[in-house]
């Protein structure tokens, strides 16, 4: 059983949850994964990881409430447990000098992206960051990640903070300005398509971090199976990340909705 | 006396009432049923039995005990070598094993073994298991990596010869692929859980959500533990690769049997994990997973199950047992047919599968006669669903994290026939050294690694 032993709601439908689990904790790297369940009839769901404290034992993660288990974990408080909690998983980011990256994040995606524009500002990259959300009162973490960049922008689709517009606006500008030698782009799946896309033209590395639908995380089933590059390969432990101008995010968007159907009817039931 | 030429029948739930629930198809012996199968035996001298069991149990001992009416003698008997016996007296292919070279066979059909195996387990777990003798403690201990058969074997000998084991597993239950892979109909989790508290019950200690390679390493466990044994499995699905195998519709034969099995999908909403199968679903592959597939669909409601495999019912890999049952619950075999690429809709889903009639040519390196396409033979068949049931290779996680581990061609770890590594201290057994085999070699792996840990401990 793994405690909550912090909870802070961050906009309407985004929740912090910090875990404690402390083997986890000792081993993560950014760019990583857990898998939890709830209770003994949950769905096992994959989350990104936010935050990690080795001492305290602790793992962040922040969720968007989308589907059933989504919803019902954003009810859950300090001191509940969860049933299970398992990683971390996947290959962490390649961490290393490559000299200016530029670290995209999108709504929720902008969580997973902290760890790891800390980690590559530590391995003396030029770091810039940009920020989109729907409005500015969506937009995560802001002052974390502005703390460990060189450069920081905002994107709101309304305009109400930075520029008016999409992250990939804000990225073009910096492209025809700087020599940028690697983005990083963790958001909703139409924007790492068009970051990918963007700095395919200008052939800049770029790498994604997919989240498809799991149910074991250990590479047994198959069910994150993405296509890159037109080869099969499993995110949960090939990925998550990718090169960006590899995936197939029209497979990708098309697999993440294969249980929509059943996602809303537990959703009804369950009354979330 | 003539001896009865034929095995007692085990009575079943009939197929049309068994394709609308989950619950176990064949129901037992009665006691009595089983004193008389008990009898049949011939008690031959040089027990040809035992040469066909890898677990090595006392077969024709166990089997005069029940003749004798003494349960919990024959109980015993089975239990000094096995510890899973409600397992294995379900799921080992016993006509290959023991039952293939029963005495009897020269009559008619093979003493029952593994019927009175089942009989045997499921008196003494319905009258309550007698709990153990604590065994005395040695002071050492063993880390064993997968709580399926090969590693809950190896944890249960080696905590009876004194052992402290603790078993680290990914998931959140126990039992490998008896529980994520195995159908309930074919092996109720309750019974796994069970035969579980049972090692349990000899002190092993099992954590849950390590995925070792990843929570924790090899050589991170050797600091705390002189041995260790992986038993990791074969948990990568292998794949058609034909066009269209990513479309929403496909499934690989592990994604869908652990929604269903692991995770109750069955069940859905009560439990959160959904699946979806539609009117018609086709499984790739003839081996035992596949049958577990085809009838699992069936009770999910699918109306039309079909089986597709590329050569004839005389090289399926599955079990006889396992193909007439799925026959008698209406499975449709499409035999000689090759799958040449999946077809969606405008929207990516799954519509129909695209197929070469085939022909059987010369044999191939399995001994198998080889399967040839029939030139201009496509054709199309209209399905919701496709499971891909054509093996699996072994799990990467492990591999992967160990550089001097020696690693064969195939992705298994090398070892030697009592599980010994390249690396000292490191063993490993069951599918992770072998490929995908059977449940019954991965508990005879596991135990003969038991013994190869116990010598090397006891030297070290």
């Amino acid at each position: 059983m793994y405690p909550i032993v912090e909870k802070k709601i961050l906009s309407e439908n985004v929740k912090q949850l910090v875990v404690k689990a402390p083997l986890v904790a000792k081993k993560v790297k950014p760019g990583q994964f857990i898998i939890l369940r709830i209770d003994e009839k949950g769905e096992r769901i994959p989350l990104t990881i936010a935050d990690s404290d080795p001492t305290q034992g602790t793992v962040t993660i922040i969720f968007l409430e989308v589907g059933k288990t989504t919803k019902q974990l954003g009810t859950l408080n300090v001191g509940d447990t969860l049933e299970n909690f398992a990683g971390p998983l996947g290959m962490p980011s390649e961490v290393k000098k490559y000299g200016t990256v530029v670290c995209v994040g999108g709504g929720v995606g902008i969580a997973p992206l902290y760890p790891i524009v800390k980690a590559l500002k530590e391995a003396g990259n030029f770091v810039i960051s940009i920020l989109g959300a729907k409005s500015a009162d969506l937009l995560l973490l802001e002052k974390e990640i502005h703390a460990f960049s060189d450069e920081f922008y905002i994107a709101t689709d309304d305009g109400s903070k930075g520029h008016k517009g999409f992250v990939s606006d804000v990225l073009q500008q910096i492209i025809d300005k700087h020599k940028v030698d690697m983005v990083m782009a963790i958001g909703p799946i139409i924007m790492m398509k068009v970051v990918s896309n963007l700095t395919k033209k200008y052939n800049i590395k770029t790498l994604v971090s997919l989240n498809p639908i799991m149910v074991d995380g250990t590479g047994m089933c198959g069910g994150c199976r993405v296509s890159i590059d037109g080869k099969t390969k499993f995110a949960c432990v090939d990925g998550p990340e990718f090169d960006g101008h590899k995936v197939d995010y029209e497979n990708l968007t098309l697999r993440n909705r294969r249980f929509i159907h059943a996602e809303g009817d537990a959703c009804k039931l369950a009354g979330v | 006396m003539s001896v009865r030429k034929t095995k007692y029948e085990m009575p079943e739930q009939s197929p049309q009432e068994r394709i609308k629930n989950f619950k176990e198809v064949p129901l037992g012996y009665s006691k009595e049923i089983a004193i008389e199968e008990a009898k049949r035996c011939l008690q031959c001298k040089n027990k040809p039995c035992m040469k066909g069991c890898p677990v090595e149990i006392d077969i024709p001992g166990f089997i005069n005990s029940i003749a004798r009416g003494d349960f919990e003698k024959a109980a015993e008997v089975i239990k000094a070598k096995n510890n899973l016996p409600a397992i294995s007296g379900r799921v080992c292919p016993y006509e290959e094993q023991c039952e293939g070279q029963c005495t009897l066979k020269k009559l008619g059909e093979p003493v029952g073994i593994g019927r009175l195996e089942r009989f045997i387990a499921d008196y003494e777990r319905q009258k309550g298991k007698k709990p153990p003798k604590k065994p005395r403690t040695i002071g050492k201990k063993v880390a064993v990596v997968g709580s399926g058969p090969a590693g809950l074997t190896c944890a249960g000998d080696l905590a009876r010869m004194g052992y402290a084991v603790t078993v680290f597993e990914a998931l959140h239950d126990p039992g490998g692929v008896l529980m994520y892979g195995i159908p309930e109909f074919r092996l109720p989790k309750a019974i796994v859980k069970s035969e579980v508290d049972y090692i349990k019950s000899l002190g092993v200690e099992v954590s849950y959500d390590i995925v070792v390679g990843k929570t924790i390493t090899v050589d991170e466990l050797m600091k705390d533990y002189p041995a260790v044994f992986i038993g990791t499995g074969a948990g990568l699905p292998n794949w058609l690769n034909i066009p269209g195998e990513n479309l929403d519709g496909v499934y690989s034969a592990n994604e869908f049997l652990t929604r269903v099995n692991m995770m109750k999908a069955y069940k859905f909403p009560e439990y959160d994990t959904p699946v979806k199968i539609g009117r018609v679903v086709a499984t790739f592959g003839a081996g035992n997973v596949a049958m577990d597939c085809a009838r699992t669909s069936l009770r999910l409601g699918a109306e039309k199950s079909y089986i597709l495999y590329r050569r004839t019912e005389a090289e399926m890999p599955a079990r006889a047992e396992e193909i007439e049952h799925a026959k008698q619950e209406g499975v449709i075999f499409k035999l000689l047919t090759n799958p040449i690429r999946f077809i969606g809709d405008e929207k990516g889903i799954l519509k129909e599968v695209e197929f070469l009639k085939m022909q059987l040519g010369e044999p191939d390196d399995s001994g198998r006669r080889r399967p040839v396409p029939i030139p201009s033979s496509e054709e199309k068949l209209a399905i919701d669903t496709a499971l891909v049931a054509i093996g699996q290779s072994p799990n990467p996680l492990i591999p992967q994290t160990m550089k001097d581990l020696k690693i064969g061609k195939h992705g298994n770890i090398v070892t030697d026939d009592d599980g010994r590594t390249s690396i000292p201290g490191i063993f490993a057994g069951g599918d992770i050294a072998t490929g995908a085999a059977t449940v019954i070699l991965a508990m005879g792996a596991g135990k003969r690694a038991a013994r190869a840990i116990d010598e090397y401990l006891k030297k070290k």
